[in-house]
């Protein structure tokens, strides 16, 4: 009798046991960190847009598991702000993992939480190449500075044949590693730096005729310029032609932070010929990348384009549903870093893996040249680097060591 | 004795309502144990107002290159801690102290000599000569990227550091505070804080009296400067990180808002500010991650129209019309 009863009374515990285990495995719980208001509102809704369009593309990507994201908004780029989001997201809402960070303070200074909660953090944006040192609980999805302009540096040499270059960056961190990595491929091609032109800072856009007229007098083959993706992007292009300095037989070139695609076509014809190295375009000419800019459009509007960061949030996303479905929705953190390490995926923007090593990315570095096509700017394939590693860490440059 | 007298000095006196900003703080620190961040946060942020409040509030200077002071405070912690591997935080705070009281005097020997809109100007300008100066020190400050994983050793030898809950932080910040609180409050209330406040009302009758004008305006300004700079220590080891956002218009701006938004020249205005435009913007901004800007400026347009003296003379309106 009294036997039966604790035999009961241990069914019943062992059933609430297991229901509960499997609600809780069942909703893995994503904190997003973004910048959801001010001057990066434009940057945070593209990888938004980027991650709904995967959950829309891939409904099953996640098995059985139901996910559910918690937004922030990390407000301005002080770290001070994201931070608290993050340790509100982990003892509050008692997240399993992180996502976003598009400015590299808010990864930097949120790095320690996620060592000492031991949450896994998949970085969307943040370009500084030693943020993945920071914690064993880093994977980065997007880029670091060295992708684009490492690549840059070796394909000015190999594919433009040029032998001497100036650059131009805006002074501040991801500008002055975009300036290392040109300068370390380009010298070790061959080329030489002849000059390096500190362009004002990130805020506003300057007046760049100062600046370039200093670089169309020292006559380099390339002018390799690197300012911020949006509207500073607009002004280069507007100062370069105004200067003459294409019809002086200087290419511009450099990352595809020149080349937004969604300001692309309100650039004009000024834009024609500006040559970039980037992990990704709309105009990537692959299935995968038909489809995601398919159903961009569809969604947002015929105007509207992905560029790099949307990419980013949909390869994110993929990593999280990777992540999600290798740990069976229990989301033990070493499990999950060690089911990010290494793991591949054929994005829109061609292979990609994350190194295991450093738990960054390895992708396909595309060269592109800007065409006019039936009436609109396009930009045409011209050359590939295929699987590119963080040079900053392989060469174990300044901080990366 | 006459009411006049009488009133002018009770006012002095400790009531029994000023202990309930310290009370609701603590119970705070129980009541949401998982917001700890953000309520440390608050508490730098109330610090900062109340440095503001003594030179806006009291001695009429108006200032939006406050930020500065922050800044330098923020820094010699910062730099401090990682270049020379000085980590003691109460040391560090008296060194942030320090540095923004004497960058204080120097520029207010400057730049008290303008005042009204020209002042306004070169404040401003002083700050962005010292972003600039920040940001070509990169290889010191870190720039745009800044410090990280910055530690400190423990509160009087005591306390860890509470990396994930900030349960330290936020009684280390209140204390500092506190003290802070008194410091201020004795200075309004002192015959040196009564002058500032006949500067700020007449400004010729001042000079008429023979009272020391500008010397007076320099040490408020200096002092004022020290406890900005205490608070931006508290802000470098609290977060345990630095960069160059401690500068630049948006939180010298902020700052601003807050302190009117709460009521200037009423040693109280910094904390009601501080409380209601951050947890305003707190709760609104986790609603609605994309469009909390809307709310928050409507609330603050609804204050600058009907309540000018701030939410306090909202408050005090209120008690004298009933």
């Amino acid at each position: 009798m009294r036997i039966s009863r604790i035999l009961k009374l241990g069914v019943v515990a062992a059933s609430f046991a297991a229901v509960a285990a499997t609600a809780q495995a069942q909703t893995v719980k994503i904190g997003v960190v973004l910048p959801y208001s001010g001057v990066g509102a434009e940057f945070a809704q593209q990888v938004d847009r980027g991650m709904q369009v995967f959950m829309k593309l891939n409904p099953g990507a996640f098995g059985p598991y139901k996910v559910e994201l918690i937004k922030r908004d990390s407000k301005n780029p002080s770290g001070a702000e994201a931070k608290t989001a993050v340790q509100e997201l982990i003892a509050q809402d008692k997240v399993d993992m992180l996502t976003g960070f598009i400015y590299s303070p808010d990864a930097i200074a949120s790095a320690s939480l996620f060592t000492e909660a031991k949450k896994p953090a998949v970085i969307m944006n943040a370009g500084t190449a030693w943020i993945t040192n920071l914690s064993p609980m880093i994977a980065r999805v997007s880029f670091s500075m060295w992708h684009a302009g490492h690549a840059m540096g070796e394909a000015s040499v190999k594919t433009l044949k040029a032998k001497t270059a100036v650059v131009g960056y805006s002074d501040f961190p991801p500008g002055r590693d975009s300036l290392d990595a040109f300068k370390r491929a380009f010298e070790a091609n061959g080329g030489k730096v002849i000059d390096a032109i500190p362009m004002g800072g990130p805020g506003q856009v300057p007046d760049f005729t100062p600046f370039f007229q200093r670089a169309k007098d020292r006559k380099p083959d390339v002018f390799f310029v690197f300012v911020p993706s949006g509207d500073h992007a607009v002004a280069v292009m507007k100062t370069y032609n105004a200067l003459g300095m294409r019809q002086g037989g200087i290419k511009l070139v450099g990352p595809g932070d020149l080349t937004p695609d969604y300001k692309l076509q309100g650039m004009g014809d000024e834009a024609v010929g500006l040559i970039t190295a980037h992990h990704y375009n709309a105009d990537l000419d692959n299935a995968h990348n038909k489809r995601f800019v398919e159903t961009w459009k569809k969604d947002y509007g015929a105007n509207a384009t992905p560029d790099f960061m949307a990419v980013q949030g949909y390869d994110g996303m993929a990593a999280i549903a990777h992540a999600v479905v290798a740990m069976k929705g229990r989301m033990d953190p070493e499990g999950t870093m060690n089911a990010l390490r290494g793991w591949k995926f054929d994005s829109p923007r061609g292979p990609l893996s994350i190194d295991p090593a450093t738990r960054d990315i390895v992708m396909n570095e595309y060269l592109s040249e800007v065409v006019k096509q039936g009436g609109r700017l396009v930009q045409k394939n011209i050359g590939v680097i295929t699987a590119v590693k963080d040079m900053c860490k392989e060469l174990k440059e300044g901080k990366c060591k | 004795m006459s009411p006049a007298p009488d009133a002018l000095q009770r006012r002095h006196r400790f009531q029994w309502w000023e202990l309930l900003p310290w009370a609701t703080g603590l119970a705070m620190f129980f009541a949401f144990p998982n917001y700890l961040s953000f309520g440390t946060q608050l508490l730098v942020t109330i610090l900062f107002a109340l440095s503001l409040d003594l030179v806006l509030g009291y001695a009429g200077i108006v200032t939006l290159g406050h930020a500065a002071f922050f800044c330098v405070g923020a820094y010699t912690v910062g730099i401090l801690a990682q270049q020379l591997g000085w980590n003691e935080p109460l040391s560090g705070l008296v060194a942030a102290g320090l540095a923004a009281g004497i960058v204080g005097l120097i520029s207010g020997f400057v730049l008290l000599r303008t005042h009204g809109l020209t002042l306004l100007m070169v404040t401003l300008c002083t700050m962005t000569l010292l972003e600039q100066a920040a940001n070509m020190g990169h290889a010191w400050t870190g720039g745009f990227d800044g410090m990280p994983g910055l530690s400190f050793t423990m509160i009087l030898g005591l306390f860890p550091f509470d990396v994930l809950y900030f349960k330290s932080q936020y009684l280390y910040s209140l204390s500092v505070l506190a003290l802070g609180f008194v410091v201020v409050r004795t200075l309004v209330y002192s015959s040196f804080g009564q002058s500032l406040t006949g500067i700020r009302e007449n400004l010729l009758r001042m000079h008429a009296v023979g009272a020391p004008v500008r010397g007076r305006l320099i040490v408020a300004y200096g002092i004022s400067a020290a406890l900005a700079g205490v608070a931006g220590g508290l802000f470098t080891q609290v977060t345990g990180y630095v960069n160059l956002a401690v500068l630049g218009l948006e939180r010298a701006a902020g700052v601003m808002i807050i302190l009117i938004l709460g009521g200037h020249g009423r040693l109280y205005g910094a904390f009601v500010g501080a409380v209601a435009y951050l947890v305003l913007e707190h709760l609104l901004a986790k609603a609605y991650p994309t469009a909390w800007q809307l709310g928050l400026g409507l609330t603050l347009v609804a204050v600058a129209l009907f309540a000018r003296g701030g939410l306090i003379g909202l408050f005090e309106k209120l008690r004298g019309a009933r």
